[in-house]
C-alpha cells in the first residue's frame, strides 16, 4: 500500500514484564511520512509498544527494525537511534530547572554537538513553529499545560528527529487546550515527518491518519485506512471502542 | 518529594503550616529553646563548680583566642587550631562528597558487581565505630602507606562520612521523576550526561537540608582525631588545660566555638537554600 521506505518494522514482536504478556506478537510496518493513529483501552499496551520504538522498553523476541537498524537492549546504536525518534509524552516532562529555551538547547548542544549560536537558532526557530516565542525566557512551572506540551514537542523538534512518537500528548490537558496542541501536531504533518501518535482524540485522528491501529490486551486487534477503520471496522471489539469514544 | 512523584503538584503551593508548627518550627523558636537549654546547663554547672570551691579563671581564656603583642594583633592557639579543625573538615567533607557520589552511582548502576561493591562498602563502614576507623587509618594503614596523622584523620573522616553521604545523594537522586530520565533519554543523552544535566541539578534540593545536617555532624566528630594528637581545636583545648588547670572554662569555650561554627553553617546553608527555591 505503500512505496516508501519503512522506517519502523515490527516483526512477531513480544514483550513481557516479569510474566505478564504485554505485546503479544505485534507485528506492523510504519513508511516514511506514514501517519499511523494508534489507539484502544487503557492498559492494552500502546505505550508499551512505541516505548519499544526509541528504546526506553525492550522486547523480549521478535525483531523490529528502526531506520535500518535492529534495536536490541544491547544495541551500541541504541542512542544514535533514540537522536532519529523524539518522543513526547503524556506528562509533558519538560526539565524544571531549566528555561524553555534551555530545554530546547540542551539536546542539540550536549548530543548533537552544535554551538551555543546554532542551538539557540535552531530553539528559537521550533519555538516559532509551535507559536510560543515569546515564552522563551520563562519556566515551564511558569507555563499552562498547553503550552509545556508546545514546548515538549518543540523540544523533540530541535533534535531534528526523522521520526516521532507521540504517547498521549493531551491526555493531561484541560479541555481548552487541547486544540491549540492538536493543531501544532496537524502543522507537523505537513512537513512530512514519520508520526506514531497514540490518542483518543478521533478527529485528529480522521483529518491526519494514513494508517488507524486498534490495540486491545497486548494485541494489535484491528489495522486498517481510516476510512475504513471509522466505518466499517473488520473486528466487532473495535467498533464498540469506537462507539463508546465517538459517544463522548 | 511528592512534587516530584505528582507532576501536576510540581510547582504548587505548599499548605500553610498550623500556628503551632510556625511558631515552634521557626528559627528564633529553635534559638531561644537552644539558649534556653544552654543557659540551664551552664548555670547548673557553675552552680556546681561554686560548690566545689572552682577557681574561675576566666580572665585568662581571651589570650588563647587572639592578643596583641609588639608585633600586633595575634590570633590565638584556639583559634588557630579551630582554623585547623575547619580545613581537616571542608578537605573530608568534599572528599566523602566524591567518595559518596562514586558509591550511590554505583548502587543505582544497575550493574550486580557496583551494588555489590557498593553494599559491601557501605556495610563495612557503617559497622565500625567511629574511634576503630580512625585506629584502622592510623595505626594500619598509617604505616603501610605512609599517611601522616593530618592525612589519616581526613581520610578517615572522608571514608566514614561517605557512607552518609552516599545515602542522602541516593534519595536525592531518586526523588527526581523518572520522566525526567525518561526525557532525557529520549533527545539521546548519554547517562552521565543526564546524571550531570538533568538529575543531579534537581536532585540539590532535596539533598541540601540533609547535607547540611552531615557537614554539622562531620564538624562534630572531626574532634575525635584529638586521639591521634592532631593539633586541631580539641586537642588544642587539651593541651592548654594541661598547661593551666582551667578545664571549665576551656571546654565551655571550646563547646562555644563549636556551637558558634555550626550555626552559622546551618543558617548559611538555609539561605542558600531559600535562594535555590526561588531559583526553581
Ligand atoms: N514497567 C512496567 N512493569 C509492569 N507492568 C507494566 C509496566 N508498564 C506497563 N505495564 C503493564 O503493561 C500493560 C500495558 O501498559 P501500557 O502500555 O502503559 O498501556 P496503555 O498505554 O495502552 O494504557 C498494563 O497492564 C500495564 O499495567
Ligand atoms: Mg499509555
Amino acid at each position: 500500500m505503500n512505496d516508501q521506505k519503512p522506517m519502523i518494522e515490527v516483526r512477531n514482536l513480544d514483550k513481557f514484564y516479569g510474566s505478564f504478556h504485554a505485546l503479544k506478537g505485534i507485528n506492523l510496518t510504519v513508511h516514511q511520512g506514514e501517519k499511523m493513529v494508534v489507539c484502544g483501552p487503557s492498559g492494552s499496551g500502546k505505550s508499551t509498544l512505541i516505548r519499544c520504538f526509541n528504546g526506553l522498553e525492550f522486547h523480549n523476541s521478535g525483531t523490529l527494525i528502526v531506520d535500518g537498524v535492529e534495536v536490541h537492549e544491547n544495541a551500541k546504536e541504541i542512542r544514535a537511534i533514540r537522536q532519529e525518534v523524539g518522543m513526547v509524552f503524556q506528562q509533558f516532562n519538560l526539565f524544571p530547572h531549566l528555561t524553555v529555551l534551555e530545554n530546547l538547547m540542551i539536546g542539540p548542544m550536549k548530543v548533537r554537538r552544535l554551538s551555543r549560536a546554532d542551538a539557540d537558532d535552531t530553539a528559537r526557530k521550533y519555538l516559532d513553529r509551535v507559536h510560543i516565542p515569546e515564552q522563551a525566557d520563562k519556566y515551564p512551572s511558569q507555563l499552562s499545560g498547553g503550552q509545556q506540551q508546545r514546548v515538549a514537542i518543540a523540544r523533540s523538534l530541535c533534535m531534528e528527529s526523522r521520526i516521532m512518537l507521540f504517547d498521549e500528548p493531551t491526555s493531561a490537558l484541560d479541555p481548552e487546550m487541547i486544540n491549540e496542541v492538536l493543531d501544532v501536531m496537524v502543522e507537523l504533518v505537513d512537513t512530512g515527518m514519520t508520526m506514531v501518535v497514540v490518542t483518543h482524540e478521533m478527529g485528529f485522528a480522521r483529518k491526519v491518519a494514513d494508517t488507524m491501529v486498534f490495540m486491545e490486551m497486548g494485541e494489535i486487534v484491528e489495522i486498517s485506512p481510516p476510512e475504513q477503520f471509522f466505518t466499517n471496522p473488520s473486528s466487532e471489539r473495535c467498533r464498540l471502542f469506537l462507539n463508546q469514544i465517538l459517544e463522548h | 518529594m511528592d512534587a516530584a512523584q505528582h507532576p501536576s503538584l510540581k510547582g504548587a503551593v505548599l499548605p500553610r503550616p498550623s500556628a503551632m508548627q510556625r511558631v515552634f518550627g521557626s528559627t528564633l523558636m529553635s534559638v531561644l529553646i537552644y539558649a534556653a537549654v544552654m543557659g540551664l546547663i551552664v548555670y547548673g554547672s557553675y552552680v556546681g563548680a561554686q560548690n566545689m570551691g572552682y577557681n574561675w579563671q576566666w580572665s585568662r581564656v581571651p589570650q588563647f583566642l587572639y592578643s596583641f603583642t609588639d608585633d600586633g594583633f595575634q590570633l590565638g592557639e584556639m583559634i588557630i587550631g579551630l582554623g585547623l579543625t575547619l580545613k581537616l573538615s571542608a578537605t573530608a567533607f568534599a572528599l566523602a562528597t566524591a567518595l559518596g557520589l562514586l558509591v550511590a552511582l554505583l548502587r543505582l548502576s544497575g550493574l550486580v558487581i557496583g551494588s555489590a561493591v557498593a553494599i559491601g562498602f557501605l556495610e563495612f563502614v557503617r559497622n565500625i565505630p567511629l574511634l576503630v576507623l580512625l585506629y584502622l587509618f592510623y595505626y594500619v594503614l598509617g604505616p603501610i602507606f605512609g599517611l601522616d596523622r593530618y592525612t589519616a584523620s581526613v581520610l578517615t573522616l572522608a571514608v566514614f562520612h561517605s557512607a552518609l553521604i552516599s545515602e542522602i545523594l541516593r534519595a536525592g537522586i531518586n526523588a527526581v521523576a523518572i520522566g525526567q530520565w525518561e526525557a532525557a533519554k529520549s533527545i539521546g543523552m548519554s547517562t552521565g550526561q543526564t546524571y550531570r544535566y538533568i538529575i543531579l541539578p534537581q536532585s540539590i534540593r532535596f539533598m541540601l537540608p540533609p547535607m547540611t545536617g552531615e557537614v554539622v555532624h562531620l564538624v562534630k566528630s572531626s574532634a575525635i582525631v584529638s586521639v591521634i594528637a592532631v593539633a586541631e581545636l580539641t586537642t588544642i583545648g587539651r593541651n592548654i588545660i594541661s598547661d593551666t588547670f582551667m578545664s571549665f572554662e576551656i571546654w565551655f569555650t571550646v563547646a562555644l566555638i563549636y556551637m558558634a561554627v555550626t550555626l552559622i553553617l546551618s543558617v548559611g546553608v538555609s539561605f542558600v537554600e531559600r535562594r535555590y527555591a526561588v531559583g526553581q
